[in-house]
């Protein structure tokens, strides 16, 4: 009995009942898919985060306030625990090796212009090497200068698609908006950046730091904190220079707030100490999802045992018949295993299919980035055909086991 | 002399166990069947004719005794080598037919070249066979019919014609006419008497004497022993009336 004889045979034995084939083939499907889509939509976070490493430059060094320690802060009120503008300044007079040093404290306004106006505007008070360290080039005007941050100049610089919702194709270099309550100058606007991790950069609009703590800090309890900033980005000019940075940094501010190293309340981290962190979330997201994958397997290999053991129930003269015209115990095994076999790559092919149609509306309607692996696909297919003779060698090895005396008196 | 012997059983013994107790189902049988003969195996129920059926259709074993098949002994052999015996030397015909209900009278009578070992058959000359096969049996226009839309005897002409298709040492036939009207019997008879006729042997189990009369020798069970060997000449006389009858 040879390969396409077996074939033929299984591919009757479940052509006869297709909707519970089908019903049969759903768990497998369902576990296929969520392999594929699993993997693509792991796939795509690691290329956005390859991507990030590209865009933002592994040099950079973020210096933000611990979580804890704010809550402890909050309590002790002294200003000794903030992060502070004169904390940037120190690091870029006292540390060498830094290359650029870039203050951000973000306020979120309403921006107009005329009779438009948008809500909720990221608003970043920064200084002067925020593009040239966060790496945006200029698109028409200038950036905020060392200038307007000593004269608290009442300028601002928009991104590429708020200039576009407020101005159009216009040229708005010149023209006044209304942040908040506080008119300003539109100086110049920002090449388009594209959105980075999870900040849509051509959104922002950026106006001097010192503008920021005198007309948007309005709780008196802020203003007492003076120029607290979020965070403070250092470019380190040589990438193997890092670590000592690092460690400067941190004496340096343990100095500054009268504290040990270990008991600062900021943490310094690099690029990819973020994307690290970032990682672990996906890792933890893959391996939930790798679960759901392994278990829907297993219940769609389930699904197939139960009913090969009803098909071989049902058909347990049509086995006599077979063994009486001269069919051995492998053959009879050999047939049920290969529809089984039939059912989950077939299971497994329509999962392909519906994985990777799934990993596509992902992105489309999830707006995840998913990448199909090639090999995610022969994965998926042969845990199908694992599945499928693993499940399926049960209820065969029963039907080769029949008596065929038994069998052909069977009803 | 000794190679015109097809079957040779020798104090064959079968036991069954239910429960606790031992059924006999036959004690001691021995017989020797000749090639080309035609023989009928007679006796009430509960004789164990069926079970004499079973192993010389090489479905069950002995549990004492030799049986020797066309010059192979298989009182002793595996499940699989059993299922290649049967594939090769023995071709039933059953009472119920046991056609598969979903395959064409075609389908029905290739299966066993499915499970054939030697040589491989092209399509082309698999669908000729069963053609030939279908035609010696009288049937030339059902080849793509279903057993659901054939007749009794039909469907009973399909499984001898499935019987006949490797060609086999033995055609065993179990109550071929059971379940059919007397005048498919009677077709159905006349098709046995024109295989036997063709030289090949056949056993045929059957509790109706009319029956048994198209055989030439007749073997009666009853307990699980011989109770009767008997040989007669089938008269053509006979045949007939059985079949009006």
């Amino acid at each position: 009995m040879n390969l396409s004889e077996l074939f033929r045979i299984a591919g009757e034995g479940i052509s006869r009942n297709k909707l519970r084939a089908l019903l049969t083939m759903l768990g497998v499907i369902i576990g296929v898919s969520a392999v594929i889509i699993m993997i693509a939509i792991s796939a795509g976070t690691e290329a956005t985060i390859a991507d990030n490493i590209q865009e933002l430059g592994t040099n950079l060094l973020f210096i933000t306030q611990s979580m804890g320690a704010q809550m402890v802060s909050r309590n002790t009120a002294t200003s000794s625990t903030f992060l502070t503008y004169d904390d940037a300044q120190a690091i870029n007079d006292a540390i060498s090796g830094v290359s650029g040093v870039v203050v951000e404290r973000d306020i979120t306004d309403v921006v107009k212009y005329g009779s438009s106006s948008m809500d909720g505007v990221s608003v970043i008070g920064t200084t002067s090497s925020y593009a040239q360290v966060r790496d945006i080039a200029q698109g028409s005007g200038r950036f905020i200068t060392q200038n307007d941050i000593t004269n608290t100049a009442k300028v601002v610089v928009l991104g590429y698609s708020t200039a576009q919702t407020l101005f159009g194709d216009a040229d708005p270099v010149g023209e006044k908006i209304y942040v908040g309550d506080i008119k300003l100058t539109v100086v110049g606007v920002m090449a388009k950046k594209g959105v980075v991790g999870n900040t849509d950069y051509d959104e922002r609009i950026y106006i001097p730091l010192t503008l920021v703590f005198e007309k948007f800090t309005f709780s008196p309890f802020a203003r007492v904190q003076g120029n607290q900033v979020g965070t403070i980005l250092v470019q380190v000019a040589d990438l193997k220079n890092m670590d000592n940075v690092i460690t400067q940094i941190q004496i340096l501010l343990a100095k500054r707030h009268d504290t040990t190293v270990e008991n600062l309340p900021f943490t310094v981290r690099t690029q990819e100490d973020i994307i690290a962190t970032q990682e672990s979330t996906t890792a933890a997201f893959r391996e939930l999802l790798a679960w759901v994958a392994a278990v829907s397997l297993v219940v769609g290999g389930i699904g197939i045992m139960n009913i090969m053991l009803v098909s071989v129930t049902e058909r347990t003269r049509e086995i006599g018949i077979r063994q009486a015209t001269g069919a051995t115990p492998g053959d009879i095994r050999g047939q049920f295993l290969t529809e089984a076999l039939l059912l989950s790559l077939t299971g497994g092919l329509i999962g392909v299919i519906s994985g990777v149609g799934g990993a596509w509306l992902f992105y489309k309607l999830g707006d995840m980035r998913t990448v199909v692996m090639p090999n995610s696909i022969l994965l998926a297919f042969i845990s199908a055909a694992i599945v499928g003779i693993f499940f399926g060698f049960y209820p065969a090895n029963k039907a080769a086991q029949l008596d065929p005396i038994v069998a052909l008196r069977h009803e | 002399m000794s190679q015109d012997i097809i079957i040779e059983i020798n104090q064959i013994t079968k036991i069954y166990k239910m429960g606790n107790v031992n059924v006999t189902a036959l004690d001691g049988i021995s017989l020797k069947v000749k090639l080309g003969e035609f023989l009928a195996i007679m006796g009430p129920s509960g004789s164990g004719k069926s079970t004499l059926m079973n192993i010389l259709g090489c479905l069950d074993r002995p549990t004492k005794g030799s049986y020797v098949l066309d010059g192979e002994d298989i009182s002793r052999m595996s499940r699989e080598q059993l299922a290649h015996i049967r594939s090769r030397k023995i071709g039933f015909i059953f009472q119920s037919y046991n056609l598969l209900a979903q395959a064409t009278a075609v389908q029905n009578v290739l299966l066993p070249i499915v499970y054939r070992r030697n040589g491989h058959i092209s399509n082309k000359e698999r669908l000729e066979l069963a053609h030939q096969a279908l035609a010696s049996v009288g049937l030339t226009d059902r080849d793509n019919h279903k057993p659901t839309e054939m007749s009794g005897g039909q469907q009973q002409r399909v499984a001898i014609a499935r019987a006949l298709i490797n060609s086999p040492a033995l055609i065993l036939a179990d109550e071929p006419t059971g379940n059919l009207d007397s005048h498919s019997g009677m077709e159905i008879m006349q098709i046995m008497q024109n295989l036997h006729a063709q030289g090949r042997t056949i056993v045929m189990i059957t509790h109706d004497a009319r029956n048994a009369a198209y055989a030439e020798r007749t073997f009666h069970l009853k307990d699980g022993r011989i109770e009767e060997d008997q040989f007669a000449l089938p008269t053509p006389e006979l045949s007939s009336k059985v079949g009006v009858s």
